[in-house]
């Protein structure tokens, strides 16, 4: 079944899906192997799994370190499509999170049948501008694989249009500007870009940056958001909360 | 997330360029506050100590601040104005293009933010009082290589949250398009006034045109001058560090151990592992430690229009040891490596036959590294006495 179909069959049953994340080999592969279990025994829909990469442009502090520090463990290409793979089989739709050069040094072709073979079902590549990447994006759709594009509250009406129509699966909205991990006034302005995404498209809306807590989740259902998506806070819980202190953040989340 | 803002950036640009007043609203603002013209000077005791061709130098450390970096600046305060924004950021390695840019900020009533790596703040602190004092806020960027990609990444980070009100005055010809092209379309004055000069004072076009290449603005600058004169070579100089052959250097193509990526909002040649993970670089000259390149200049390179040579640190305080000794400037340890390659090939041209050096800053920056380098008994003294007034 399609990304897309899997999302609208999870949307049957719940009013918003929960899409959790983290950086391959951060802390270690055994901690990112625990926290997938948790995340398939509360409840999670889908999970962004982050290839580590030395310039990451669009992420906050917490996962600027966590990058470095899984490169410094020697986190690889093959590391990461081991991870996956198994990453894969748990049951979750499991999603690529990586910036272009990982892609560009790889190959298009190589990029979309690893990813293809490991059983992932989408990309997100946060600084690559849609219109870059026609090619990439037409190749993945011949693997069965979904270019996850990302909406921000700056784009005009017209970028968003355009944005809809390259998209498929779901798109990654931002609720505010600037990079992960930092605190978002959600009730700023989100209703009213949720509503400009939905005009742009009719696939299913992701909701990210600045989601923290159960009552983020509860906010972004009010404002029509399909889907909840938690990155740093994710990774901050399972740092200073341990594994069951993280089991609890995430049922808090899923129960929201 | 910068999509709309590269559009107003590139439709203010494009419209500066049309309109036939700009160019001459930015040279007067770099005359009146910036000191251009910068001249060319003959180095004749140089010359002689090299034999064979001429050596002939351009000014940039003449300039206000002291580098290049303020020409590009100037140009993009015109712009800031035009779009109406009250704050600008920057990154900055040697501190030279942080100054700059204080400098503007301070003198157009801007808020002003530079971001430079803790490294680099280390080994430049003069340049990191004076931004200070300037009224810039200096913001020490503490992760990855702590260099000048690493205050790169911090500013586009810093610009994807304030790009409403912020402009990021790029500082050298790298990062996402329209920068590489107004980058260089501000520093090619430099080159402009060079050719006009050298016909003038030396009554020929240069041999051979030598310039320092980190990202690449001041080579950008003086090499477009001389792009359609096929009898003049252009020479691009990096960072050999501590040897090409140890991989402790910041020697793109030169070497050929860059490889083609796109990081930071731009394709060009990057140092990077086969997985396109950013290698650590080294140089001496905090202006020249970076991974990548001009992606205009890298095009040059494969199209054979410019060359590349590298000059190790040892080479580089060589040089600039000798350029004090036998003229009485002071290079600033970056533009020392374009000095570097102009000695070696000097010799091997007829004298003739003249050359040109892009003098790109001045050396008083580098006091402490310089001294370091140099192991000078005298300023260890000073500063040790220094450190023990403080310490009372």
């Amino acid at each position: 079944m399609s990304l897309e179909g899997v999302l609208r069959r999870g949307l049957e049953r719940k009013p918003i899906l929960l899409m959790t994340h983290l950086v391959v080999g951060y802390p270690s592969l055994e901690d990112n192997w625990a926290m997938l279990e948790a995340m398939n025994q509360a409840g999670v829909d889908l999970v962004e799994l982050q290839l580590p990469f030395s310039e990451p442009i669009a992420d906050g502090p917490r996962f600027v370190k966590a990058n470095h520090d899984a490169i410094q463990a020697g986190v690889s290409w093959s590391t990461y499509f081991s991870f996956a793979s198994r990453a894969a089989r748990i049951g979750f739709p499991v999603v690529f999170m990586g910036y272009y050069n990982s892609v560009f040094r790889m190959g298009a072709e190589a990029f979309c049948s690893r990813l293809a073979e490991a059983g992932l079902s989408g990309f997100i590549i946060p600084d690559l501008p849609p219109e870059e990447a026609v090619d990439l994006n037409t190749l993945a759709r011949d693997c069965g694989l979904d270019p996850i594009l990302t909406m921000t509250p700056t784009n005009s009406p017209e970028r968003l249009a355009q944005i809809g129509r390259q998209a498929s699966g779901f798109l990654y909205c931002t609720a505010r500007t600037g990079v992960t991990g930092r605190q978002t006034d959600l009730s700023q302005g989100v209703a009213e870009f949720l509503r400009r995404c939905r005009e742009a498209t009719p696939l299913p809306l992701g909701l990210g940056f600045g989601i923290r807590t159960a009552k983020d989740v509860r906010v972004a259902r009010e404002h029509s958001a399909d889907i909840a998506i938690v990155g740093t806070a994710g990774t901050q819980a399972w740092e200073e909360l341990g594994v069951e202190g993280y089991r609890s953040f995430l049922k808090g989340l899923v129960d929201a | 997330m910068l999509h709309e803002t590269f559009a107003e950036l590139r439709a203010t640009f494009d419209s500066a360029r049309r309109d036939e007043t700009f160019w001459q609203s930015y040279v007067d603002v770099t005359t009146s506050y910036g000191g251009r013209p910068t001249p060319v000077t003959y180095c004749d005791n140089l010359s002689r100590t090299f034999g064979g061709a001429r050596i002939y130098v351009k000014r940039e450390d003449l300039n206000h601040t002291g580098a290049h970096k303020a020409n590009n600046v100037m140009g993009q305060g015109l712009l800031v104005q035009r779009m109406g924004k009250r704050r600008v950021i920057a990154e900055t390695g040697a501190g030279q293009h942080g100054v700059a840019t204080a400098t503007m900020a301070a003198r157009l009533g801007l808020d002003c933010t530079i971001y430079m790596g803790e490294v680099d703040v280390a080994r430049q602190h003069p340049n990191v009082f004076w931004m200070r004092q300037l009224g810039a806020e200096v913001v020490s960027v503490t992760d990855g290589t702590r260099t000048l990609k690493d205050a790169m990444n911090a500013c586009l980070r810093d610009w994807a949250d304030s790009m409403a009100d912020t402009h990021y005055v790029m500082g050298t010809v790298c990062g996402p398009h329209p920068f590489p092209q107004l980058v260089t379309y501000f520093q090619s004055i430099i080159g402009q006034e060079a050719r006009a000069q050298m016909l003038a004072v030396a009554g020929q076009l240069p041999s051979r045109v030598y310039a320092c290449v980190g990202g690449g603005s001041n080579a950008s600058g003086i090499f477009t001058g001389f792009l359609d004169d096929p009898e003049t070579e252009l020479v691009g100089v990096e960072a050999g560090g501590k040897g090409v052959e140890t991989g402790e250097h910041a020697a793109r193509l030169a070497g050929g151990q860059g490889s083609p990526g796109v990081a930071q909002g731009y394709k060009t040649v990057f140092l990077q592992n086969e997985e396109g993970l950013m290698r650590h670089t080294h140089s001496v000259a905090a202006g020249l430690d970076y991974i990548g390149i001009g992606p205009m200049l890298a095009d040059l390179h494969q199209r054979g229009r410019v060359r590349f040579e590298s000059a190790t640190d040892a080479e580089v305080v060589e040089a600039l040891r000798l350029t004090m000794r036998k003229e009485g400037i002071i290079p600033a340890l970056e533009s020392a490596h374009a000095f570097v390659a102009a000695f070696r090939e000097a010799p091997t041209l007829a004298d003739t036959s003249a050359i040109l050096v892009n003098q790109s800053g001045r050396g008083d920056k580098d006091i402490f590294t310089v001294a370091d380098a140099l192991d000078d008994e005298d300023w260890k003294d000073f500063i040790g006495q220094t450190a023990a007034r403080y310490a009372r």
